[in-house]
């Protein structure tokens, strides 16, 4: 890949990826996903440890992480977009306030 | 894909060859420590359990001592006693003879005190060393080995990549026909329906659904509700958005395959695939209920470092996070921090853990085992009467 992979994908079904250092918005990134490479174009920072769409995500759809939802989003995220609690509520959370 | 391994008289197949002293009580444990420093071979269970309990915790210790005794990397048993307990070694012996091991029972008030005791407890496991050293490594199918899992310390390294790289290896283990252990319940909560989902039938769906339910409810009973409030404001400033993140970062370890069953503490989970065993969080009961489920072996993943390590089943303690494995070398087995250094990939540090899982297995001692350290102890429900 040249360079460092910045960002790591758990499972390949997932649509968000995660910051391996603090990136800022604009910055390039690539990553191997189901065997080809995927380049982003940040729109916002991502601190270290955070997540960012690797798709657009329209709003009410699951956020996939480890293959799995881990929330659904609560507004349209798009591709290399932070992903965090300001864009995404947890499922189970959801339920319990119904 | 084979490891070398010990055959045992009822099939099963061990990857350590140790003579296993018991303390049946608490009363008796000085003396089992005693009598195991005859030779590296023996080791005791340093058991503070076994009198004062009732009901549920009776058995519960019984069922862990009698696992430890049937666990294949176990190839013969000196139970030892005080006499007056509750929980009798003559029901521990019962419990493991099935398995055609030796086991030889002592009790301290019959033979007279601590030094007579511990005198005849030596002859006893000198002979039983001098016969397990007749015994060979042969090869063994890996689909044979019980593999727990477990998650200790952990930190943000752990979600990104120690677990999902142990994960890999259970999926392997699990396409060879082996068995994984998944582990404490209070990790599940948030994620218990993804679980829920993967199992398969509805049944064992719903008894994962109960038993996270369960366990939910005796922490509100104790002032403690683990669903909310979580994730911590900490886990959030880390980079965690839900629950659901924080439980699967956990489960992931113990891969992707279907739940095939969910089992009570120390139960054997006499099935292939991946099964889920209901542990407390407590990493050392969690490891013990493993163990005593007939684990043969034990992947632990860490961000933070921990020295834990079981008297009879290899621990295999792994790290993403450089810092950590550098300033605890002596108690981590393998660094997989690059994954995070965008130098490597879970796949490939996933294969780089099973190779050395099958090394262990065939008996490439551990960092745990090198210090021996050797950990016990039994989940309780109540407090002793």
């Amino acid at each position: 890949m040249g360079t460092q992979t910045k960002i790591i994908v758990i499972n390949e079904r997932d649509n968000v990826a995660t910051a391996l250092e603090t990136l800022s918005a604009g910055a390039k990134v690539s990553v191997e996903v189901q065997g080809h490479i995927e380049r982003i174009t940040l729109l916002t920072d991502i601190p270290m440890g955070h997540k960012l769409a690797l798709r657009d995500i329209e709003k009410g759809k699951s956020v996939i992480k480890y293959g799995e939802p881990i929330g659904q989003s609560t507004s349209k995220i798009s591709r290399g977009e932070y992903v965090h609690v300001h864009n995404v509520i947890s499922h189970v959370l959801e339920q319990r306030s119904r | 894909m084979n490891f070398q391994g010990y055959r045992r008289p009822d099939g099963k197949a061990g990857t350590r060859n140790y003579v296993l002293v018991i303390p049946s009580v608490g009363c008796s444990q000085a003396v089992a420590q005693e009598i195991a420093r005859v030779s590296k071979g023996v080791v005791y269970l340093p058991n503070v359990a076994g009198c004062g309990q009732l009901g549920e915790d009776r058995t519960l210790v019984k069922k862990t001592l009698i696992g430890f005794g049937t666990n294949p990397n176990v190839f013969s048993v000196l139970v030892v006693g005080l006499g007056c307990e509750e929980l009798t070694p003559n029901e521990i012996r019962k419990g493991i003879s099935p398995s055609g091991k030796r086991v030889e029972v002592l009790t301290i008030q019959d033979a007279g005190g601590t030094r007579k005791t511990a005198a005849l407890g030596k002859k006893i496991v000198k002979e039983m060393i001098q016969e397990a050293a007749k015994l060979s490594r042969e090869p063994i199918p890996v689909g044979e080995l019980i593999l727990g899992t477990e998650c200790g310390g952990s930190d943000y390294t752990s979600g990104l990549a120690s677990n999902p790289a142990v994960g890999t290896v259970c999926d392997m283990l699990v396409a060879e026909g082996g068995t994984v252990i998944l582990s404490e319940t209070p990790e599940l909560i948030g994620a218990e329906h993804l679980l829920a989902k993967r199992a398969r039938t509805p049944e064992v769906g719903q008894e994962v659904l109960t038993t996270v339910a369960r366990c939910e409810k005796r922490a509100v009973a104790a002032g403690q509700n683990i669903r909310e409030g979580n994730p911590a404001p900490g886990n959030i400033t880390g980079g965690i958005t839900t629950l659901e993140e924080k439980s699967l970062g956990c489960i992931y370890k113990a891969g992707t395959a279907p739940l095939e069953k969910v089992i009570t503490y120390a139960s054997h989970p006499e099935t292939k695939g991946l099964v889920y065993m209901d542990t407390p969080a407590h990493d050392i009961e969690q490891l013990t209920g493993m163990v005593a489920g007939g684990a043969q072996m034990v992947l632990f993943t860490t961000g933070r470092g921990t020295p834990l390590g079981s008297p009879i089943a290899p621990v295999v303690k792994i790290t993403a996070n450089r810092q950590t494995y550098l300033k605890m070398k002596d108690n981590l087995d393998i660094d997989v921090s690059k994954i995070l250094q965008g130098k490597g990939t879970i796949p490939e540090a996933g294969k780089r853990i099973f190779e050395e899982t099958i090394s262990v297995a065939s008996g490439k001692l551990t960092k745990s085992e090198k210090l021996r350290q050797r950990d016990f102890c039994i989940f309780k429900m109540n407090p002793d009467i």
